[in-house]
């Protein structure tokens, strides 16, 4: 920033300043990372104290689910980008189609999620069922882990729709436009972070077998 | 730098508001005026300063004499949680950066408001519900909370009282702190007036500026862990319990991750007021700082990487013991460049020993004994013995107490007539210090010969031969509530009936000081541009001719 001595308390009557904006939204995600690297941080210390049980209780999640919801956050992330460029490039309805779709996927994802742990439920398997408790310490942890970080982490997908639904209805309503894009901007990236704590949570949970 | 104060024609923030209505209380609440925000949380913080202090002397109270004095040991138990909690979730983590760094950031680097003045007002309000749910844990059934402020597992998972919502509540506190902490970066990097380098910022902006980043870096972990305790508590997961496989030990890494910088979050920005105040009253540029700013880096990057020095008897390896040792030493080394940079700047100084002078006097000393005896605790074989004793209870209170308490007072009475436009009584606010300091240490310095005896900390009852200097420190307690009722009395008589201030009666020359008192609602009537050092005295001619 130091060669940019021009900054917004300069500009006297532009009240809006997109670099600071997209700067708070940097600084913001960066404590995300850190909030699910705390998590990150208690599944490595319990994969390195229980590495085989970890292996063998990760037999039971099931594969292609996860791999399905992957595809379906990753396709995700290409339309909320390219609903950015087609506002940037002025045509609101490809942009407004582009954020519909990423609602759907946003949408698509949880219903996985929900017959997914629905499934693990009815087996008997979640924190504190007579099925868990017969089961081995490092199991019960990764089971445990399971559960907070990828719950953790369908929480930050509620929030992302009811984000994404906000910036829609201002896209809608001409708030948003190709001049002012930085909310958009800005939900876009919450929403690339959303998708990049999935891309390592399925590799630590579902691939590793 | 002539700015044409004309205090006669110039509106102050009280005057005009951001909302519609300039007066009321709904003029307040809904203010995303970074100095009514920060008048916010001086009010709330203060009250809860108060409430926490009440629950200290109580405290004090009770261990007078031996036995049983005026309270059940469970109700004590309970007294020194909230005593913890309040003091520090509630007082001294938001204390100095939501007053003072709202109030006086903008101000000091010539903005009209902090980047994002909603989420400033947002962050307020998370305080205020946050504050609320650690209040409401008290009422509701299940008892008042009594596991210590640290939470240690496994009882806060086994303890019938309240502890959910209360730690609830500081995952709820530790939003407003992050809130406010990247609203302060970006305000750094984008607000700053021309003219105002980053060579140029006052040492209270670097110090708040190194603050925030602690603030973000650190509260996300404290975050995740409370989440894991309220899990554990609800639903048994686990991650934390032997029984099912878990570590509590991996808790108490957790925890003190953030709560170790957390401390950095306390102090940081109180010695950035000190590089304020000593400038000013010394007439006299502020000696070596470059040193004085990036040791605020070096002290928020270092003091990251200390944590476990809490847990040197929880059963670390030893290398890992000898390692955190080493870095706790290397701490001290820029709090080391910051005394001796404060104690050069008044060397051959012109000093004017006014009230927020004494009050920075008074911190010199206390944080130098707090600092010093943190050494102790920090090298490994002296803290197998003073480990959990009150020695460490009376290292902490000088730090915490002696070192930021003390100068969230040299702030208020420094930046009072900035803040209010009116004065208070000199004489009665320099006995105050004199008071302060006196009580202080008849209330702290027993427990650091109590601790070497063996008195061990959150112990409700004791052995004879500690009852002597429990029942000085106790005595220490009353003079400190009198001291503290003289010190907030002034203020508030002051506010209420104080006479008119002048523009700068100490002469600052740092930006605050060059906009009218109390500042305009967008701070400066034009935008100043900075073509000093910051603590360049020779502008106080050409500020007298400005006006």
């Amino acid at each position: 920033m130091a060669h940019n001595e021009h900054t917004a308390a300069t500009e006297q009557h532009v009240h809006r300043d997109d670099v600071g904006a997209r700067m708070g939204m940097w600084l913001f995600l960066f404590t995300e990372i850190l909030l699910f690297g705390g998590m990150f941080l208690v599944y490595a210390v319990y994969r390195y104290q229980y590495p085989d049980q970890f292996l063998l209780a990760g037999m039971e999640l099931n594969t292609t689910i996860g791999a399905i919801n992957t595809i379906i956050l990753i396709t995700s992330s290409l339309t909320v980008a390219l609903s950015i460029a087609a506002l940037q490039k002025d045509n609101k309805f490809l942009s407004i189609l582009m954020l519909v779709i990423t609602i759907f996927f946003a949408f698509l994802f949880m219903v996985n999620k929900y017959f997914e742990w629905t499934a693990k439920i009815d087996h008997g398997i979640y924190p504190g069922s007579e099925q868990m408790l017969e089961k081995q310490n490092g199991e019960i942890l990764f089971f445990g882990l399971y559960y907070i970080m990828t719950g953790l982490h369908g929480l930050h997908i509620i929030i992302g729709i009811v984000i994404l639904s906000v910036i829609l209805m201002f896209i809608v309503k001409d708030k948003i436009t190709s001049t002012n894009l930085v909310k958009l901007e800005n939900s876009g990236l919450y929403w690339h972070l959303v998708d990049l704590i999935w891309i390592f949570l399925f590799p630590l949970f579902y691939l590793i077998q | 730098m002539v700015n044409g104060i004309d205090s006669a024609k110039t509106k102050s923030f009280y005057e005009e508001g951001t909302t519609k209505k300039s007066s009321g209380l709904a003029s307040w609440l809904f203010s995303t005026d970074h100095k009514r925000i920060g008048l916010m949380y001086l009010v709330t913080i203060s009250v809860f300063f108060c409430v926490g202090a009440i629950f200290g002397i109580l405290m004090r109270l009770e261990l007078m004499s031996p036995g049983e004095t005026i309270m059940k040991a469970e109700t004590y138990n309970s007294f020194f949680t909230l005593h913890g909690v309040i003091m520090i979730f509630l007082f001294i983590i938001p204390g100095i950066p939501a007053v003072f760094g709202n109030f006086f950031l903008p101000l000091q680097i010539g903005a009209k408001d902090v980047a994002f003045p909603r989420i400033n007002l947002l962050s307020y309000w998370i305080y205020i519900i946050g504050a609320s749910l650690v209040l409401l844990s008290l009422l509701i059934p299940g008892g008042a909370i009594d596991t210590g402020w640290t939470f240690y597992i496994p009882y806060s998972v086994r303890s019938g009282s309240n502890i959910s919502l209360a730690i609830f509540a500081a995952f709820v506190l530790g939003f407003s702190s992050i809130l406010t902490g990247l609203n302060f970066i970006t305000t750094v990097h984008r607000m700053r007036a021309p003219g105002m380098t980053w060579f140029r910022m006052p040492l209270f902006v670097w110090a708040t500026y190194a603050t925030a980043w602690i603030q973000i870096i650190a509260t996300p972990v404290i975050a995740i862990t409370i989440l894991l305790v309220i899990l554990e508590r609800f639903f048994g997961v686990g991650i934390f319990d032997p029984a099912l496989g878990g570590d509590p030990i991996l808790f108490q890494h957790m925890f003190w991750i953030y709560s170790h910088p957390a401390v950095y979050i306390m102090i940081l920005p109180a010695m950035g007021v000190v590089s304020e105040i000593i400038p000013t009253f010394a007439r006299r540029t502020i000696f070596g700082y470059k040193a004085i700013a990036m040791s605020s880096l070096a002290i928020a990057f270092v003091g990251y990487l200390v944590w476990a020095h809490h847990m040197f008897t929880s059963g670390m390896s030893d290398t890992a013991r000898w390692i955190f040792s080493l870095l706790t030493f290397i701490v001290a080394l820029p709090s080391g460049v910051k005394v001796f940079n404060w104690v050069a700047t008044m060397y051959k100084g012109s000093i004017d020993p006014k009230p927020p002078f004494l009050w920075v006097m008074s911190f010199i000393v206390l944080f130098s004994i707090g600092g010093l005896t943190g050494l102790v605790v920090g090298s490994l074989a002296t803290d197998i013995h003073l480990h959990d004793t009150y020695f460490v209870v009376a290292h902490f209170h000088y730090v915490m107490f002696g070192g930021t308490g003390t100068i969230f007072f040299a702030a208020l009475y420094y930046w009072f007539p900035k803040m209010f436009g009116k004065m208070y009584n000199i004489k009665v606010a320099s006995l105050g210090v004199l008071f302060f300091f006196i009580s202080f240490n008849l209330l702290y310095f027993p427990k650091f010969i109590l601790g070497y005896m063996g008195m061990p900390r959150r112990y409700y009852d004791y052995l004879p031969q500690f009852a002597d200097l429990q029942l000085i420190s106790t005595i220490g307690s009353w003079l400190m509530g009198l001291t503290l009722i003289l010190i907030i009395t002034n203020i508030v008589s002051a506010i209420i009936k104080g006479k008119k201030s002048e523009e700068n009666p100490w002469g600052g020359v740092t930006l605050e000081w060059h906009t009218s008192s109390p500042p305009p609602l967008e701070n400066f009537e034009v935008i100043p541009e900075v073509k000093h050092e910051p603590y360049d005295f020779s502008q106080l001619e050409e500020m007298k001719h400005g006006s």
